[in-house]
């Protein structure tokens, strides 16, 4: 099995683990966090998509690469927004909790 | 299309480079300074509007500009179609409209600095700017970032009072948000893994049907449509855009909802013409349909006159994706094809102006009574005739009835329905517009009813914001008078196999 196929199956493996838990965890830490993880899965396929550019005869295609120092900070960004708008929320109500979703 | 930055591609930097100046500059000189750097750039974003606009008129053509002069797929396109021409003198039009009627509720601080105010027109330049990137961004990723920006500034603008409740439906929003960024960015990469660019047209070109273009589009369009709240996705909308201030919600629900829409609209008609499945596209108008029935039969149950037009937003984005099954795939012998089209989009921009002006106005409502009970209403038709006399126009739109903007997008999907022999679409429009005439029949008769005892405004309401309020609303209704030459704008710069028999 080749680098790349490793690569390429851990980062859907992070993708279906971070939609799972996104999806049955009502706590909104948890789906940030659950966020973080499929985007460290879609950024592992940036890596195996570069690489694979590679078979070219290039030594790695640069153009996901520079995607993806935009979409971590991009997804840095949202992120902290988040846990702003959470810590915010715990301030004011003194739950972390969004209640229909519980 | 052209393969090089056209004459007049630098109105399309200006377009976001205008807001973005706006947003450094309102942050650099602090609160006191912000309303007045908006207002002042106002006027200036409009113009480069209407340039635009001009422009893609004139020369029967795209705007197209390369930024640094790299061709794609290295560099990245800027592309104004007439569909991003549109939208863009629509956005223009609205954030000029909104900015005039906010001004007495976020007015410069005089003394102390206060945030809101600052946070307001400083966001209010972010969205327009995030929007002018969406309209005519030409990458997938270029729009990806786009698309982020428009929620970031998006979503604090929820949660301005910093209620509890507000920030609550400010974190839910971003949370829907981000499932949906990252399932779009997900879709992209697999493209690029797949095809090797991002750039729409060269992109359009090299797609053809495979499992991975399926997979890719289908998390593209799933992610699309949990930022454009189309049920069942609806769940963040209705607190958020309620909650906001009347301002705010105008943006949200006129304009931040619609960025989303014209995504998948550029991925199904402009990146994929020949691919989609009407399988695929049934299951859109399903899901539309869906939304237009929910959504006008939850607003017919709520009390707070707010709450009622967040319902009626995710009602309306329904009609949006009804567009799908009638459009796609015109070479299979869809001649309609592009009457849906144009019907869907002119619900679009129509629904943009309705809704901006209907939230608006409950906001001056509620401004005046202190409340927004529905079932305290009464006398205030009296007491705010011009206001609400444009809620009535809108929900004329909304309804679908002549003469409107909303009628003549509601007539075109119709006669599609019809003539594709899709009568179950017809069927769904009719229903909606029949509900939508009882939520808004609901609101007007008691509003115009004579209360028992004599009604106490709490503040009086300036005859400007008013008429700003009533201008909007009849935008809504004079679309409806626009004759169908205008509406060739925007086809100008579709792909010339989708558009059929209207030129």
């Amino acid at each position: 099995m080749s680098s790349v196929t490793v690569y390429g199956l851990c980062s859907a493996v992070l993708v279906g683990l971070g939609l799972f838990s996104l999806i049955v965890h009502p706590q909104p830490l948890r789906k940030i966090l659950a966020f973080n993880l499929i985007g460290g899965g879609v950024f592992l396929l940036f890596g195996v998509v570069a690489r694979r550019g590679a078979e070219g005869g290039f030594g790695g295609d640069p153009v996901p690469q520079a995607l993806v120092i935009t979409g971590l900070v991009v997804a840095f960004a949202a992120t902290a927004l988040a846990v702003a708008l959470l810590l915010r929320l715990f301030q004011e109500t003194g739950r972390a909790t969004l209640r229909s979703d519980g | 299309m052209p393969n090089s930055t056209t004459a007049g591609g630098f109105l399309l930097v200006l377009a976001i480079v205008l807001p973005v100046v706006g947003v450094l500059l309102s942050l650099a000189l602090g609160g006191r300074h912000a309303e007045r750097v908006a207002l002042i750039l106002m006027p200036a974003g409009l113009a480069v509007a209407v340039a635009i606009a001009a422009g893609v008129w004139r020369t029967d053509n795209v705007l197209q500009y390369f930024v640094g002069g790299w061709d794609p797929p290295l560099g990245v396109a800027f592309r104004a179609d007439g569909l991003s021409a549109a939208m863009i003198l629509t956005a223009a039009l609205l954030i000029c409209g909104i900015g005039l009627f906010a001004r007495t509720q976020f007015p410069s601080p005089q003394e102390v600095e206060t945030r809101a105010p600052l946070v307001f027109w400083t966001l209010l330049l972010a969205v327009w700017g995030a929007l002018n990137a969406v309209f005519i961004g030409g990458d997938l990723f270029n729009l990806y970032v786009a698309l982020e920006l428009l929620t970031f500034a998006a979503v604090p603008l929820v949660c301005l009072d910093g209620r509890p409740e507000t920030l609550a439906a400010a974190l839910r929003y971003l949370l829907f948000a981000l499932l949906g960024s990252i399932l779009y960015l997900l879709g992209a990469v697999l493209l690029y893994g797949a095809y090797g660019t991002l750039d729409i047209v060269l992109l359009s070109g090299r797609i053809h049907p495979a499992p991975v273009a399926w997979v890719a589009i289908s998390l593209m369009t799933t992610g699309l449509l949990a930022k454009a709240a189309l049920y069942p996705f609806h769940l963040w909308l209705p607190p958020a855009h309620a909650g906001a201030p009347a301002p705010a919600s105008a943006i949200l629900s006129g304009l931040v909802v619609k960025a989303p829409f014209f995504l998948v609209v550029r991925l199904w008609f402009d990146v994929m013409p020949r691919m989609p499945e009407r399988a695929a596209a049934q299951v859109l108008g399903i899901l539309g349909a869906a939304a237009i029935l929910f959504g006008s039969v939850v607003a017919l149950r709520q009390m707070r006159l707010k709450l009622l037009i967040a319902y009626s937003t995710v009602a309306q984005i329904g009609y949006l994706f009804l567009m799908f099954p009638l459009a796609v795939r015109p070479e299979t012998g869809n001649p309609w094809s592009t009457v849906a089209w144009t019907g869907g989009v002119l619900q679009a921009i129509s629904h943009a102006f309705a809704k901006a002006a209907m939230f608006m106005a409950a906001g001056l409502i509620a401004e005046a009574l202190g409340h927004d009970r529905i079932s305290g209403l009464a006398g205030i038709g009296r007491a705010l005739p011009i206001t609400v006399f444009a809620f009535g126009l809108g929900g004329l739109s909304l309804m679908g009835l002549p003469p409107s903007g909303g009628f003549v997008a509601k007539a075109m999907l119709l006669t599609a329905a019809v003539a594709a022999g899709q009568w179950w679409w017809a069927v769904v429009v009719l229903t909606g517009g029949l509900l939508a005439g009882g939520y808004v029949f609901l609101v007007l008769a008691r509003a115009l009813s004579d209360s028992s005892e004599p009604l106490t405004l709490l503040s009086t309401i300036s005859p400007s914001r008013q008429a700003v309020v009533v201008v909007l609303a009849l935008c809504a209704v004079l679309l409806g008078f626009v004759p169908l030459r205008p509406l060739e704008l925007l086809q100008i710069g579709r792909p010339a196999t989708v558009v059929v028999g209207f030129r």
